[in-house]
């Protein structure tokens, strides 16, 4: 790479606007030089900026008297849980990398979400993951289901953490543009967090961990455009992850932090070096002055421009307390990792590189970052065209099925419903043997403390994009809501949310209304919900040549149980006991899995939901298992109330199956598969069910005995008794039939 | 009777974990006068065509698309005629 002369066409060429380019300028007082172009042009892309996003993120809510760091404040969110523990937690993106090169792009996703745990000091015990695909008789999208499936096992395997929850979708709407959003969760003693700040003058700065080469350069503002044929040979964008050198950075990390040695640290994530100095530097009040000829390199010849912008993983900017250095060198030398003193803190607010002694770069960190000089857009929107045109559907359009059973089969065995456990087998779920409920037993993922005896989380995340491209609101606020739920049925209150914000082209007003809107749902959610947004990721440009994908914002649920004693699982527990459907069955057909995948339509309007309902139906569920009443609850989603009664039948102990009556006057597609909101499959034994009617009636909630559980098949009216061995084996051989029939 | 011999190493500057690790273990060996070791992957491959041009785009049709990931890796090959 050369130095080139810097002038407008350049900093086109760079991602810049005119505008921006100007705005430079006057920051800067002159022409800016190569090297602080393409600074500027990282730090102020989408992807760094959140220049598109910030304005509506901020109307989030992010209070509540369990946060201790809340959004934008530190790499992660941080919850208190009690005990003198907190969890830190945030799910991030890494789609475009994952498009190219399927395997290294998701492994090193889970990487830089777990840097970000550990950058708080926390320890990272569990990962969870939200996948998103074209549909799976493509040759492509099983290429890239298998690469991205086999990064997070590799890195998460590695680094000795369990993978222990997730979702994956496939429609043609993913296509040529996957989303992979990875998430952490880590705990760390309340007395022992770090924090990403830079402060006291002559501090030393130093990089810890791997050399810097010439991966990922301009990672960041690859992310914030929209892919393309040319994408393809985009490809040093690409970096290559080192899970066994990142478990080394994790424990000299902990090791530092536990000993006090730094007054802050930030990863090297998106942009770099650049990246982490401005944000370090910005929050402390203070300059940085840096030598760029001390850094690590891989590569002979980088220049400036190179060091600087380069996305060379598992590596940290750490600044010492004063004194403290030799201690420093020691624990890094301890754990095998570079660890060279790059820089010192200095007084003022600028940040200057400088090479073999001469200047490099002199920039304001402040003119950089968000909440800084980093530009912010308040994008055109408007209300997309295709809505009035969904809302034309009729439900009398469609046909019932003369064969109700097969239908039922169909769905079951549908890549959007069927078991996952090809792809979690691929991950080990129980290392640090924490995991109480792993993937396939139950709603969420439920995890102990060991620090905090008694005490366990559920996580979980959801998102349906189907849904928020119907009604980008009620499908910000339905992604909350169902999370919510599903960390409830396993017995844990929800605390706190952290987000990932899958779009297209922001620049695009139709797609920047789906976006307002979908945030204004999820903050609409959160505030009933009582779980503030503790930060997260917005991944714009997620494009093919079709158009958008499907707006799928992701949500990230946190929940916490206090009494190991309240775990439950989805699964059905004791012959003989009856079966309840708390809430109410809605029966909606628009924008359901049976409308899209037996009929071929995603039209009509999804499923109503009544926020302060939810809640009570919620709460309703909470304290019938905390009162030991309910033994075993499932939510009713995608695929109606027959897909949850075959879940819950699978998930059961010994085959034990059930005999259900249920009658509504509406359609039989509508009573079996229709999608509803707010409704919840328990179970409780005979000598239980008044006081399960006396917890219901207490929140005014609708409680209806519609069968029991008994035998070894599932019958529901007289659609269908079909064995539960049966339905196990179909629901659980669908997918590895499909794919290794295939990839072999 | 042709062969080809192929090569397939990682691209210039993209992370070579195995061969980092590598080159750290010679310290522990005691071996001295390395600076840096790279790894890469070797194929063998049997032509059963006779014609020089066919087997060359044969085997750059399978390095490809089967011995190495475009993305990431770079191959050199030589044909080998006996």
């Amino acid at each position: 790479m050369k130095e080139q002369k810097v002038t407008l066409e350049l900093a086109v060429e760079h991602g810049l606007t005119e505008a921006e380019f100007e705005e430079i300028k006057s920051i800067l007082g002159r022409v800016p030089n190569y090297t602080e172009l393409g600074i500027f042009s990282v730090m102020w892309s989408e992807h760094c900026s959140y220049k598109s996003s910030i304005a509506e993120l901020k109307k989030l809510p992010k209070e509540g008297k369990r946060i201790l760091s809340g959004a934008g404040e530190e790499n992660a969110g941080l919850v208190d849980i009690g005990d003198g523990i907190a969890v830190a937690f945030k799910i991030e993106s890494h789609n475009h990398p994952s498009a190219i090169e399927p395997y290294q792009g998701a492994a090193t996703g889970v990487g830089g979400i777990m840097r970000d745990i550990f950058t708080m000091g926390a320890r990272p015990i569990a990962s969870l993951n939200s996948l998103r695909f074209g549909p799976l008789d493509s040759a492509k999208n099983r290429y890239l289901l298998d690469g991205v499936v086999r990064g997070i096992g590799d890195y998460g395997n590695c680094m000795g953490v369990p993978t222990v929850a997730g979702e994956i979708y496939f429609d043609p709407h993913y296509e040529g543009n996957p989303l992979i959003n990875a998430m952490t969760v880590g705990i760390v003693k309340h007395n022992n967090t770090a924090s990403a700040i830079a402060k006291g003058e002559g501090n030393s700065v130093m990089l810890l961990g791997s050399s810097t080469g010439r991966d990922g350069i301009h990672g960041a503002t690859f992310a914030s455009v929209e892919l393309s044929e040319e994408s393809e040979e985009k490809r040093p964008a690409v970096q290559v992850g080192d899970p066994f050198t990142e478990k080394l950075l994790l424990e000299a990390v902990l090791e530092l932090t536990k000993q006090n040695l730094l007054i802050g640290m930030q990863d090297m994530g998106a942009a770099g070096i650049i990246c982490s100095s401005a944000e370090m530097a910005e929050k402390g009040g203070v300059g940085m002055e840096i030598d760029l000829s001390k850094v690590p390199l891989r590569e002979e010849g980088m220049i400036p421009y190179e060091i600087l912008l380069s996305e060379s993983q598992e590596r940290m900017l750490l600044v010492v307390r004063k004194g403290k250095d030799r201690e420093v060198l020691n624990i890094a030398e301890k754990w095998e990792l570079n660890c060279v003193k790059i820089g010192k803190v200095i007084i003022g607010t600028e940040l200057k590189f400088k090479m073999d002694g001469n200047e490099s770069a002199t920039v304001p960190a402040e003119s950089l970052v968000l909440g800084g000089g980093a530009p912010v857009y308040h994008r055109e929107s408007r209300q997309p065209e295709y809505l009035e045109k969904l809302r034309e559907f009729d439900v009398r359009d469609i046909e019932v099925p003369s064969d109700i059973e097969a239908t039922f089969l169909r769905l079951l065995t549908s890549t959007n419903i069927a078991s996952k456990r090809w792809v979690y087998r691929q991950y080990d779920s129980t290392v640090q043997s924490n995991t109480v409920l792993g993937p396939g037993k139950a709603d969420a993922a439920v995890i102990r403390i060991k620090e905090a005896p008694n005490k366990a989380i559920a996580i979980k995340t959801d998102g349906n994009g189907r849904y928020t491209y119907i009604n980008p609101r009620k499908g910000g606020m339905i992604a909350v809501a169902e999370s919510a739920r599903n960390v409830v049925c396993t017995g844990a209150r929800p605390i706190a949310i952290t987000n990932c914000l899958n779009f297209g082209n922001p620049e695009d007003p139709e797609v920047f209304w789906t976006f307002k809107e979908a945030v204004a749902g999820i903050g609409e959610a959160c505030l009933v919900f009582d779980t503030p947004v503790t930060g997260g990721n917005v991944s714009f440009y997620n494009e093919n040549p079709e158009g958008a994908i499907f707006p799928t914002p992701v949500i990230g649920m946190l929940g916490l149980i206090e009494d190991l004693a309240h775990i439950r699982q989805s699964g059905f527990v004791d012959e003989g006991d009856f079966i309840i459907l708390l809430g109410s069955l809605g029966g909606c057909i628009g924008g359901s899995e049976y409308l899209n995948l037996i009929h071929g339509r995603v039209e009509g309007d999804i499923p109503n939901i009544d926020l302060d309902y939810e809640k009570l139906v919620q709460e309703t569920v909470l304290e019938g298992i905390r009162s030991g009443i309910i033994k075993s609850a499932h939510d009713i989603s995608d695929g109606g109330i027959a897909i949850a009664l075959a879940e819950c039948c699978i998930a059961g102990r010994n085959n034990l199956g059930a005999n259900i009556v249920i009658n509504r006057k509406i359609r039989d597609d509508e009573l079996l598969f229709g999608e509803t909101q707010s409704a919840i499959i328990v179970t409780v034994a005979e000598s239980d069910l008044i006081r399960i009617e006396e917890v219901s009636g207490k929140f005014e909630i609708p409680c209806e005995t519609i069968g029991k559980v008994s035998g070894d098949s599932l019958s529901i009216n007289s659609y269908f008794d079909i064995p539960v061995s049966e339905l196990r084996t179909k629901y659980e051989s669908a997918l590895p039939e499909l794919l290794e029939r295939r990839l072999r | 009777m042709i062969r080809a011999e192929v090569i397939v190493t990682l691209k210039d500057g993209i992370l070579d974990p195995e061969g980092k690790t590598i080159t750290g273990a010679l310290g522990g060996v005691g071996i001295e006068g390395i600076k840096e070791i790279g790894t890469g992957k070797y194929f063998h491959i049997q032509l059963s065509t006779n014609n020089l041009e066919k087997a060359r785009s044969s085997t750059e049709a399978v390095c490809e698309k089967l011995l190495s990931n475009p993305v990431i890796e770079k191959y050199t090959y030589k044909i080998i005629e006996e």
